[in-house]
């Protein structure tokens, strides 16, 4: 068939290619369930009986499908199903031949959406599945592929169970950081999550928080929008509000060591709020006496942000003033792989960037920040 | 440009698509309402595989409430991040003043007027009973 062997060409074309590039650290990398019976293994009974007869349940509208339609099944570039059946992300063999392969992907971090363990209502069904993702991640995909790095998925509304599991994961020294959900019952600044981010740091371990979830609000400050065209955006603003609510309740200045990397919320917006928080930390300042530095000052302190999805501005110069004003040295690259808003690598930045800059967004900062020496 | 036999016609189905490699590039065939339409297997946005895409209608609306569907099939939208691309030209929806899919003229021919001519066949022998997509690249 000569369709079998056009594809086999342009692997080979991509591959040779990225032979001579540099070596990419990528902070966003779904793997996926073949089907529920893969936790298995890391289930109780009592559990595995309980996702058969209820399922999860989640704080958000609906329970079999996501609030909002989207444009792929399963959120995933067409181009992503394995051959071997099960859904995107879920084929270890093909996500290499695909993706980290002709990449040359030097380390990739896991990111877990399946079950949304983040939203679960019923907290001991979280717990058990918070440890049963966290072992899987690791058995799946990191043990087979070390290039692979698990995240300690944390479901933040039950913050005790969460330290517990932080301690269990960091004892081993498997994870490469924590995750929990910039859509929690609370923002992420209120002292009840604090206790998390003492594990996180005691730990060492960097705090992802990757867009995605509900927490029972509506993902817009206005409500419930009507199309998914409109609720994507809200991936930024829900991020926006959470660096605000973390910088101002006090977060950064209580846990100095504790690295934040905001995933997949865009980063466009991130001028615009620090400048914002500063001129109201001017006027405001005593209302937050618990602040002792202006809030950009904790924005370049503790937070990172990731890639994708690429801003794209009209003009392709702009993108380059906005990172400008961010620091080059906060942004991580990340693909989302094997999502419908995937970022190739080769061809995500419209803007002249030097071999100097590639190697830090590409390779070095997430390097720093995940400590991979 | 030379003229290159390209695939056989029965071997794209309607409403489907076939990848060929021509003059070392890879190009998508699509078979919509009939016609035959060649493009460059590639987004010009991020590079996706244009073969992946899905065919789609021209969905216009005059106004919030209104809609119409017209040329059915003969949309791609990229199986990446949804961009939508005229099948017949390779111009985008998206950004159609600056965003464009090579697109190369195609014809269909009988075999029995291509096993004389001056035609290049790349991976297949042409036959006389068959139908052949050729394209000019």
């Amino acid at each position: 068939m000569s369709d079998v062997l056009d594809r086999m060409d342009d692997d080979t074309a991509i591959r040779n290619e990225a032979r001579s590039k540099l070596k990419i650290i990528d902070c966003d990398i779904h793997p996926s369930l073949r089907s529920r019976e893969d936790l298995f293994p890391f289930l109780e009974k009592r559990w595995q009986e309980h996702l058969k007869t209820y399922g999860g349940h989640i704080r958000s509208p609906f329970t079999s499908t996501t609030p909002y339609p989207r444009i792929a099944p399963l959120i995933s570039r067409r181009d992503a199903w394995p051959p071997t059946g099960g859904p995107p992300g879920s084929d270890l063999t093909f996500m290499q031949k695909q993706h980290l392969d002709p990449y040359n992907v030097e380390f990739g971090l896991l990111q877990v959406l399946d079950l949304s363990i983040f939203s679960q209502v019923n907290l001991e069904l979280g717990t058990a599945l918070q440890y049963a993702i966290n072992e899987w991640q690791y058995e799946a995909f990191q043990r087979p592929d070390p290039r692979l790095r698990a995240s300690i998925i944390v479901g933040q509304d039950d913050p005790q169970a969460g330290v517990k599991e932080i301690e269990r994961c960091a004892a081993l020294g498997r994870h490469a950081q924590v995750n929990i959900s910039p859509r929690a019952n609370e923002p992420l600044g209120r002292r009840k999550y604090w206790p998390i981010y003492e594990a996180a740091q005691a730990a060492n371990l960097p705090l992802g928080i990757h867009v995605g979830g509900y927490g029972g609000h509506a993902p817009t400050a206005s409500g419930w929008p009507s199309y998914y065209n409109e609720e994507h955006h809200s991936n930024a603003q829900s991020v926006a509000a959470q660096l605000s609510s973390l910088v101002i309740e006090g977060v950064p200045e209580r846990f100095p060591r504790l690295k934040f990397v905001f995933i997949e919320g865009g980063f466009g917006w991130v001028p615009a709020i620090t400048w914002r928080m500063d001129q109201h930390f001017e006027r405001f300042r005593s209302e937050v006496p618990h602040l002792r530095r202006k809030p950009s000052e904790y924005v370049k302190q503790s937070f990172w942000f990731t890639t994708q999805p690429m801003e794209e501005p009209e003009t392709a110069e702009h993108l380059r003033q906005v990172i400008e004003w961010i620091g080059i040295d906060r942004l991580l690259f990340s693909s989302d792989y094997p999502h419908w808003d995937f970022d190739d690598p080769r061809y995500a930045f419209r803007t002249p960037l030097s071999e100097a800059e590639r190697l830090k967004i590409f390779n070095t900062n997430a390097r720093a920040v995940y400590r991979f020496d | 440009m030379v003229r290159y036999v390209a695939a056989k016609a029965s071997d794209v189905p309607a409403g489907g698509n076939k990848v060929v490699s021509v003059g070392g590039r890879e190009i998508v065939i699509f078979h919509a309402n009939g016609e035959f339409f060649a493009l460059l297997n590639r987004c010009p946005h991020e590079g996706a595989p244009l073969s992946h895409a899905v065919c789609v209608a021209h969905l216009h609306s005059s106004e919030p409430g209104e809609f119409r569907r017209s040329r059915v099939g003969e949309l791609l939208r990229c199986p990446w991040h949804g961009w939508e691309f005229d099948m017949r030209t390779g111009q985008s929806y998206c950004d159609p003043s600056r965003l464009k899919v090579r697109a190369y003229p195609v014809t269909v021919a009988r075999g029995d007027g291509l096993v004389e001519g001056p035609f290049v066949a790349e991976t297949f022998p042409v036959t006389v009973e068959d139908s052949y997509v050729l394209i000019d690249v």
